[in-house]
């Protein structure tokens, strides 16, 4: 079958194709063009390249194990992900989290963000030629990654938001940690302001290009910091506030002209709101249920098994290294909801409640059960209004599970908005859009 | 320049060998095929924080002509293959390529109807790096271990195609 | 002043009375379940002031294999003056999978639809491009319809 824009193409233009291995195509999405001269005259978007079958492998697989897949959506911002699809199925089991791990969900979210529009930005100003910024907003994630790495255990793809809370506290040194990211990423933004807001050449390339009015964002069903940037104030944690959002204080920065610059600028701006939030929770944070000293005596899960034969274990028992000391004691402040959570190790290691909890939650057929239906919630994610829809039939598995990925609905403009433009001005087009293949393509 | 005497590979040769193996594993020029989630962690790997430059494999060619590795980073559909399979051909010899990540290694977690399970059953592979995604850690040590190979490797003047 | 959903909804059932075949709620959210012929309408209606849901947030298909009534769509809509969403679901039958398309209203429903097309085989009528977006040409069958085997692919090139 013969691509659209080959049916209308014109006399005397010029096919050209870009991607699907392009350097600015970052992910793989195919750009094709019909150019008069330098000019755009129409364009065709091809994707796919990235599927991955999430929502087939979803109803294989169980509401547990279906977590990592959300991860690897949008491989940006994961946290983000799994609060979303975490707390789609809250709704539906009526559970709430307690409010400490409300907070790290909340700054764990943040930072997420940060990450996200960083990513997005330096993508986007190295494709204008700016290799430096590249390299200084890296380092700032950098930065943020040590303090999730030090609370999730994993740099990226984390699963750390669990039915019901949070898989573990933080580490008891966490605000140092904080303290030094936020710093490090504030003074890479004050560079980057410096080097790209007032630039000439960036903005030769982006201001008035690409220039979306509000109503075809709307139209286009555009959310996220793409649609503030036409000054439409729309911000799913404050029109439909979830965690702890309404108790905190911030910002949203709109735009004026909705073309690219305002783009970046928005992006910008929201980045210091969320250190901003992330500073708010640090000061709000409850204490921990308990204290988060290490266990350093104990006994060894081995011994503790071995030692509960006879009778229960008086001694804490320590846990593998990466999670520090034990873990019952911080459940409370943490995790709430019976059947869903996995039990404490101990209580798995040494009696037989907890053994049965365990196989319970893990056994197929068992696990978490949402009720009968069907439920879409939807949190704000790096780009846009993340949304999950899930039907469940009552059974472990989803029946259906639908994403509304925000940048499927933004890149989906893309080919309207580029035509009339330069060839050159697809490149920051499209690196302000943050195109993220798992996400788009699911 | 092949220096054979009774079937032997001479003293020269082999020094010559190896001094060609030296100075092609110090500057080995990639091209990254990025698709997914593993493209975040190269570019923290590539990145001032942990500097792939200082191992002599910085320069980061965008087109498949220029580049001697072929680092495959993310998951390959069905869709993507031929994509692959035609940089793969455009590359000149000599030519490596890196599995980069669980996905490129088997297909990862992703066994279902788009996706290929691993990239070796579409071009041949030097140096599988699991994870999901690798750390920058494992990254360095495996590329590391490229180098060893490639130091290792016979090398000829004129490169046939390699026999697959 | 914004009107209240109960309001909306009272205005939907009254103006589509014959076509609106049952409203439910479920975990807070409000769910019309109307006839397939009158979607566009029912859409057109709802875009226009006061009620300003001039956003299709997501629009997917649901596959329920083994009923007469196979396939079934949803559509959320949303407006940005009340801050309410809406979801609509519009039932298809197996052997006459074809619905009206969304594209004059709503732009974004252009990829959505083609999404589902691909993922369902679900035919819309009126739509200027359908083909394939996520899968290629020569795909057969339809991977998201609950007869498709989870693993069987469909190689574009011969694999080793
Ligand atoms: S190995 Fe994991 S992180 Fe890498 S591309 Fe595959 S799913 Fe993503």
């Amino acid at each position: 079958m013969k691509y659209r824009i080959q049916q209308e193409a014109r006399e005397g233009t010029m096919l050209i194709n870009m991607g699907p291995s392009h350097p600015a195509m970052h992910g793989t999405t195919r750009v094709m063009l019909e150019l008069d001269g330098e000019k755009i005259i129409n364009c065709e978007l091809e994707m796919g390249y990235l599927h991955r079958g999430f929502e087939k492998i979803c109803e294989n697989k169980t509401f547990f194990n279906m977590l990592i897949y959300t991860d690897r959506m949008n491989y940006v911002s994961p946290l983000i992900n799994n609060t979303g699809y975490v707390m789609t199925l809250e709704k539906m089991l009526g559970i709430e989290a307690p409010e400490r791990a409300q907070y790290i969900r909340v700054i764990l979210n943040e930072f997420s963000r940060v990450c996200d529009h960083l990513t997005a930005l330096a993508a986007m100003c190295m494709e204008c030629g700016a290799f430096t910024v590249f390299l200084y907003m890296m380092k700032a994630r950098e930065y943020i990654w040590d303090l999730m790495e030090q609370t999730t255990g994993a740099r990226m793809t984390t699963s750390f938001i669990r039915v019901g809370g949070v898989r573990s506290d933080f580490p008891s040194d966490w605000k140092k940690t904080t303290r030094i990211a936020i710093d490090e990423t504030r003074k890479v933004l004050k560079d980057c302001h410096g080097l790209m807001s007032k630039n000439k050449i960036f903005l030769n390339r982006t201001r008035d290009v690409a220039i979306v009015t509000s109503e075809l964002a709307i139209n286009y069903g555009w959310t996220g910091p793409c649609l503030r940037s036409t000054g439409v104030n729309y911000d799913v944690r404050k029109a439909f506030p979830y965690l702890v959002y309404d108790q905190l204080e911030f910002e949203i920065p709109l735009g004026e002209r909705g073309d690219n610059f305002d783009r970046y600028m928005v992006r910008m701006q929201e980045m210091e709101q969320s250190l901003r939030m992330v500073e708010q929770c640090m000061a709000k944070i409850p204490k921990p249920s308990s204290s988060s000293e290490s266990v350093t005596k104990g006994l060894e899960p081995a011994e503790a098994i071995k030692a509960s034969r006879t009778k229960k274990p008086e001694e804490r028992i320590k846990l593998s290294p990466n999670l520090e000391g034990t873990e019952k004691e911080k459940y409370p402040g943490i995790l709430s909801g019976k059947k869903c959570i996995v039990p404490p190790k101990e209580d798995t290691y040494t009696n037989i409640e907890g053994l049965i909890s365990h196989f319970k939650l893990f056994m197929r057929g068992h696990g978490i059960r949402p009720p009968k239906g069907e439920a879409y919630f939807a949190v704000e994610g790096g780009s846009g209004e993340l949304g999950f829809y899930i039907i469940s039939d009552g059974t472990d598995k989803p029946y259906r599970l639908h994403l509304r990925a925000p940048c499927f609905h933004i890149v989906a403009a893309l080919e309207e908005i580029v035509r009339g433009n330069y060839l050159a001005d697809i490149i920051p087009t499209f690196g302000s859009m943050n195109m993220i293949g798992g996400e788009l393509d699911r | 320049m092949k220096h054979k005497k009774d079937g032997k590979v001479g003293f020269i040769t082999t020094t010559f060998n190896s001094m060609l193996g030296w100075g092609r594993k110090f500057s080995l020029y990639q091209y990254p095929f990025i698709t997914a989630c593993c493209g975040m962690e190269y570019m923290s790997a590539a990145c001032a924080h942990y500097d792939l430059d200082r191992f002599g494999m910085g320069w980061t060619r965008f087109t498949p002509r220029q580049a001697d590795m072929l680092l495959v980073v993310g998951t390959i559909s069905h869709k993507e293959a031929p994509v692959l399979r035609t940089v793969y051909d455009q590359m000149t010899e000599p030519k490596w390529v890196v599995a980069f990540g669980a996905c490129a290694v088997s297909g990862g977690i992703y066994d279902n109807y788009a996706v290929v399970q691993g990239i070796d059953r579409i071009i041949p592979v030097d140096v599988y790096i699991p994870g999901c995604p690798p750390r920058p850690e494992t990254i360095i040590n495996a590329l590391i271990k490229l180098q060893e190979k490639i130091q290792k490797e016979g090398h000829e003047w004129r490169f046939q195609k390699k026999k697959s | 002043m914004a009107i209240s959903k109960e309001k909306i909804l009272e205005d939907l059932k009254q103006k589509f009375s014959d076509n609106i075949l049952d409203m439910t709620a479920q975990f807070g959210d409000d769910i019309i379940h109307i006839k397939k012929e009158a979607l566009q309408d029912i859409v057109n209606f709802l875009k226009e002031d006061p009620y300003a849901f001039t956003m299709l947030l997501d629009l997917t298909c649901v596959d329920y294999q083994g009923e007469e009534e196979r396939f079934e769509m949803v559509y959320h809509l949303f407006s940005l003056s009340l801050n309410l969403r809406l979801r609509f679901k519009a039932r298809l039958k197996q052997n006459d999978c074809k619905i009206v398309s969304l594209t004059p209203i709503f732009k974004n429903a252009n990829w959505l639809e083609r999404e589902v097309y691909d993922m369902f085989g679900v035919h819309f009528e009126g739509h200027p491009y359908l083909r394939r977006l996520f899968m290629y040409d020569g795909f057969e069958g339809h991977p998201l319809r609950k007869d498709y085997p989870l693993r069987k692919q469909q190689p574009k090139i011969d694999l080793r």
